[in-house]
């Protein structure tokens, strides 16, 4: 064992299915004499510990930070892209990239996921029906395969593994070093367009026009609502603002960025947590209050539109001790009918959180696992000990697959290997090109375990 | 694997014959379940439990385990991992009654009993808890009994013995705080089983798919303790102060 690592106990971040792992701190130039120590179980990376289930877990294993500098992030204005460390997170990039007047292609709902992470986990955001996923806008990574040689890759070269890489989950190598496009933008705001939704059709009717026409979009739906109210919701669309959809007084400074976390929620939360059907109610009916009915061009903050929940530290506690899984799908356009029954289940359960998006899916790109498809996809939080949920999410796998969908395996914590094999028709590509570049399977996680992936 | 409702992938019971530990693994089984392995002496005993357990795409069988052989335990174990992967449940369920009467003329037998029900549990629950740390994750069952709770004139050899499991496992819980891994011991009273046919059932008795329900419960929500039925915990938490001279008169069966 390397005297370096230290025994810990992980989770994800949804604190569901611990397990014991080596732990270690390392730089990329170590990278290539760490897959020669004899490790028995096999090595991942993780990050920031963003996904919600065992991705970034590898019981009796090793698991590996790859720290990276943010000296070393250099813009390229010409070309409009940025080369990263994998280790740097979006939010130390965005620090970097806002001021000068840059954003980054693909942000989701927290900036607290590295660019490494970014590309195992192939992430969309909420521009993802025009720009689809991060892994569209790399334009090249270096990764540190299995027999610890740095290979640079890209569409044009060694393809299969730049691809397997992207949605690879980490199983493929240590992502070192990428670079990739960038949004230029004129200031720091984005100015939002508002559409309260009474019901189920008239959200999936607002969605389906107009969507192509802007660039972020995404709705929130009240998952607790029954009867008339059944799948009310919010839909908000927006985009950079520009110099002129600023006042005089923010004008002054329309590149100033200065995201803040307010409140922390201490690891104290009695065992079922404070997420319960009442709380929720209530708390989805203020929120949906608080929206206007409709209204155009309200200017928002870089973080209150994107990133409204990292304000909140560790908001994870708010489910107690016994966690929380997310449960993420998506289904093909076509496939409404489906989708509605899908969340008639979900509401009829009562096991859902307010923590709810819908979202409309672009085209899909090239990597064998990435998870967006043109679709909608629905992503809801249920508390991990409530009683009935293993019963609820099996019979939603089930619709999913029926209606030609998947599941986000960065959120997985619940599906298992058939569902997973059943949703993802070219695994079996995926898990050859792995093969060829991991024959010894130095790379390893729980997911690949609990999945059977590799 | 486990998942995030702490579905196994692999279990393994010993004591393959135990009522409660095939209701315990039935209960536990899911879509995640690859493999269910039931370790008794004679595998041929446990052919019924073995078809009541039978999925598609579920190995299920029954593999020749003698507890009291604790030489073979970590071959045994080894076997197991090395053809059906990690061992991500494990039910520690063999155990032996015994008759107290026939304990009173022969003493060498409950001398035996004692062997499986403590000895040989130890044995292979440090075995199997060494295997836990190396895997970094796996969750252990231990069936105790509130018979040990507060031992009963008639049966307290077996009584003593579960009194004395119920500690090891709790305490080899402890140990192995911070590796992944866990251990949940259950406390069921009167259960109906081939195990206890043919005796007076004590009161608030219970069935091998109740004390199954308790442990998923209690795996759910991270115990480290259940009772079957639950109202004994609190039945006990009287019953261990009530007067000695009260106490040995009570009907308990």
């Amino acid at each position: 064992m390397n005297p370096d690592y230290r025994r810990q106990v992980l989770t994800g971040w949804g604190l569901t299915s611990p397990s014991a792992a080596l732990v270690g701190e390392v730089v990329p130039g170590e990278l290539a004499e760490r897959l020669k120590e004899p490790t028995g179980r096999g090595i991942v990376a993780r990050g920031l510990g963003r996904s919600y289930g065992d991705a970034a877990q590898n019981a009796g294993g090793v698991v590996l930070r790859i720290g990276s500098s943010t000296s070393e992030v250099v813009i390229d204005s010409d070309s409009g892209t940025v080369t990263v460390g994998a280790g740097v997170s979006l939010d130390e990039l965005m620090r970097i990239l806002v001021p000068k007047g840059w954003f980054v292609p693909v942000t989701p709902g927290t900036r607290f996921v590295t660019v490494g992470g970014a590309i195992a986990s192939d992430i969309h955001g909420k521009n993802h029906h025009v720009e689809g996923s991060f892994g569209r806008h790399v334009r090249r990574m270096s990764v540190v395969v299995a027999n610890g040689d740095l290979v640079e890759c890209s569409p044009a070269e060694n393809p299969d593994l730049f691809w397997a890489t992207i949605g690879g989950m980490g199983l493929t190598g240590f992502v070192v070093e990428a670079t990739f496009g960038l949004i230029p933008i004129e200031t720091s705001r984005c100015v939002v367009d508002t559409v309260r939704c009474r019901d189920f059709d008239e959200l999936i009717g607002e969605m389906s026009i107009g969507d192509d026409d802007v660039r972020y979009s995404v709705a929130w739906v009240d998952l607790l609502a029954t009867g008339r109210r059944f799948g009310r919701g919010v839909l908000w669309r927006g985009d950079h603002a520009k110099l002129s959809d600023l006042d005089a007084r923010e004008a002054g400074d329309p590149l100033r960025y200065e995201p803040r976390r307010v409140v922390t929620v201490p690891p104290i939360v009695p065992g079922r947590g404070l997420v319960g059907a009442t709380t929720s109610q209530i708390f989805n009916e203020l929120w949906l209050r608080k929206e206007p009915i409709r209204r155009s061009g309200s200017v928002k903050s870089i973080p209150s539109y994107f990133h409204p929940l990292d304000s909140i530290s560790s908001w994870n506690h708010l489910y107690g001790r016994g966690g929380f899984v997310q449960y993420q799908f998506v289904v093909p356009f076509g496939a409404e009918a489906a989708l509605r029954s899908i969340v008639e289940r979900i509401v009829a359960s009562r096991l859902a959180s307010p923590l709810v998006v819908l979202k409309r899916f672009g085209e899909a790109n090239e990597a064998p696992l990435s998870f967006p498809m043109p679709g909608w996809t629905l992503t809801v939080d249920m508390p991990a000990v409530a009683d009935g949920l293993a019963e609820l999410t099996r019979a939603l796998d089930d619709s999913v697959l029926e209606a030609g969908g998947r599941h986000y395996l960065a959120k997985d914590a619940l599906t298992s290997a058939a569902i997973v094999r059943a949703g993802y028709p070219r695994l079996r590509e995926w898990q050859e090109i792995r093969e060829r570049w991991d024959p010894e399977r130095r790379f390893c996680s729980d997911l690949a375990r609990r999945l059977e992936l590799i | 694997m486990e998942n995030a409702v702490h579905e196994p992938q692999q279990i393994l019971v010993l004591g393959g014959r135990s009522d409660i530990g095939v209701a315990i693994a039935r209960r536990l089984m899911s879509p995640n379940t690859r493999y269910v392995g039931l370790a008794c002496r004679r595998p041929e005993d446990a052919t019924t439990a073995v078809e009541s357990l039978a999925r598609p795409d579920v190995i299920v069988e029954a593999l020749e385990f003698d507890a009291t052989r604790v030489d073979e335990h970590r071959g045994f174990l080894d076997r197991v991992v090395s053809e059906h992967g990690d061992l991500d449940l494990v039910v520690l369920a063999f155990g032996q009654l015994g008759d107290q009467e026939r304990f009173d003329e022969d003493p060498r037998s409950a001398a035996t009993v004692v062997d499986v029900n403590y000895t040989s549990a130890v044995a292979v629950g440090l075995e199997v808890a060494r295997r836990f740390r190396v895997q970094g994750h796996g969750t252990l069952v231990v069936l105790s009994s509130v018979a040990g709770e507060r031992v009963r004139a008639s049966n307290f050899v077996y009584g003593s013995s579960k009194a004395a499991l119920d500690a090891f496992a709790q305490g080899l819980g402890d140990s192995l705080e911070g590796t992944g891994s866990r251990v949940l011991v259950v406390r069921p009273g009167f259960v109906h089983s081939s195990m206890t046919a043919g005796l007076k059932p004590a009161p608030f008795a219970t069935t091998p798919d109740v004390v199954a329900e308790a442990v998923v419960t209690g795996l759910r929500n991270g115990r480290r303790i259940v009772w079957a039925p639950g109202i004994l915990r609190w039945i006990f938490t009287v019953l261990r102060h009530v007067p000695h001279p009260i106490w040995r008169r009570l009907p308990l069966g």
